[in-house]
């Protein structure tokens, strides 16, 4: 059984056995309303508001990751690969209640791209008509910063960022990631 | 921090939206990431500036009642409104003020939620009396014209569709100077489950995100109110919380002569 089959095995019972559920439109609308409220409060300048989402996804991960390993109790991924498909299958699928479909590696093993069939955070959405937001504002950024900030907490950073997006009429979603380099165990300073 | 608009320029701008979409001021910029909540597929939604992509994977090509029965995870929800509390915590000055802005975050979601729950209501339960063509006395009138059948939308379906489960309590002000007070109880709200708030800032209540839901979900049906959270425990229920809605007086003389009136 290969990798993606059975992380994509664990990332359904899990959904069906481990998950508190919510209504789907209150997570939806609460997000749409974070990302309006920042469009305001930034002006419109939709560069800031990408990072800023992409700050307060960084602040999730770091928490999110808790409860992705209580609730999956998986162990150390053997490779960046199986990393992946972790991300993608079980992950995504835990708090999203999606799947992307991981594909264009590179060959050295450390990018890949996570491509949105679905994206619950974007449903009702159309961005605004002023000739800028489909050119500027990454909608979902949110996630770019939620892969950084968990995966930074189990040592690996990474870069995330999204190259398409439905919502900016492109034909996918597509979110890159890439392995910027394992973080090896510090020793905490010895005191004085 | 800018001012915002006040109330009924977002009911009208959210309006005009409606009726054209072509319309590109400034509120609507901020409207629009989910304006199309409610939005009905028009003809002249062709004629915008947007992009869309080539397999049609937009807002107007997929069903409005798709996500109806959908579920998201708890704790995605938790993260969200708990970041969205902390990002708002660091651009106020107060208690007060940050209830005030987690109910203006609400607020349009409440305008949006309630064109939802019509669409809903006719489409799934009136659909068969619709299509036949007397249908005057059959079904209900959509929106409530007076104040009970409202709390009571509120109360039932609204509570139902954020929350899988009607509130808790719906009362009168019992005061003879308040009458236009009321209350609606939720024992737990869901919004507060993950919420922890420091002893400092005990008067605080989050809920007021779902406060400016229901004050939205008024305005939306042409009854002004104000609408507040506050703590009310007890041994049993510890974040129980009560919204007491105010309605303004233009609302309370309407109401009066539509009672006269005989308008139920």
């Amino acid at each position: 059984m290969s990798s993606t089959t059975k992380a994509s095995r664990i990332g359904e019972e899990l959904w069906k056995t481990r998950v508190d559920k919510v209504n789907a439109e209150l997570v939806t609308l609460t997000y749409g309303t974070i990302v309006a409220q920042l469009c305001q409060d930034y002006d419109g300048n939709y560069p800031e508001v990408n990072k800023q989402l992409e700050k307060m996804g960084y602040n999730i991960g770091m928490r999110l990751i808790e409860d992705f390993l209580a609730k999956s109790n998986v162990g150390r991924c053997a490779n960046f690969r199986e990393t992946a498909d972790m991300i993608a299958k079980v992950g995504f699928r835990i708090f999203l209640n999606i799947a992307p479909t991981v594909t264009n590696w590179t060959s050295d093993n450390n990018q890949f791209s996570l491509v949105f069939d679905e994206n619950p955070l974007a449903d009702f959405v159309e961005l605004p008509d002023d000739g800028r937001a489909q050119d500027e504002l990454w909608f979902s950024n949110i996630l770019c910063g939620v892969l950084r900030g968990a995966l930074e907490m189990v040592q690996m950073q990474v870069e995330a960022h999204f190259v398409s997006d439905v919502l900016r009429g492109d034909d996918t979603t597509e979110m890159r990631v890439s392995l910027i380099r394992y973080i090896e165990d510090e020793m905490p300073p010895e005191e004085e | 921090m800018a001012q915002p608009p006040p109330r009924h320029a977002t009911v009208l701008s959210l309006s005009n939206s409606n009726s054209n979409s072509n319309l590109s001021n400034a509120s609507t910029a901020i409207d629009r990431p989910h304006s199309s909540q409610t939005h009905m597929p028009t003809p002249s939604t062709s004629s915008t500036g947007l992009r869309v992509p080539s397999n049609r994977k937009t807002i107007y090509d997929r069903h409005l009642n798709r996500s109806r029965n959908a579920e998201l995870s708890r704790a995605s929800f938790a993260f969200l409104f708990a970041e969205m509390v902390t990002y708002a915590q660091r651009r106020v000055t107060g208690i007060q003020d940050l209830e005030r802005r987690l109910n203006e975050q609400g607020y349009p979601l409440g305008l949006r939620l309630l064109d939802l729950l019509f669409y809903r209501t006719v489409s799934g339960s009136t659909s068969s009396s619709l299509s036949s063509s007397s249908s005057t006395s059959a079904s209900p009138p959509n929106r409530p014209l007076r104040i009970l059948p409202l709390l009571h939308l509120i109360h039932g379906p609204l509570w139902r569709l954020l929350f899988n489960r009607p509130a808790d309590a719906l009362e009168h002000s019992v005061s003879p100077e308040t009458p236009n007070e009321y209350m609606i109880t939720d024992n737990d709200p869901l919004v507060n489950t993950y919420i922890s708030v420091p002893k400092e800032m005990s008067m605080l209540n989050c809920a007021a995100f779902v406060a400016g839901m229901i004050e939205g979900v008024c305005d939306g049906c042409g009854f002004e109110a104000k609408v507040t959270a506050h703590n009310q425990p007890t041994e049993m229920w510890p974040s129980r919380t009560i919204f007491l809605l105010r309605f303004g007086e233009s609302v309370m003389e309407r109401e009066k002569v539509l009672e006269r009136a005989g308008v139920k």
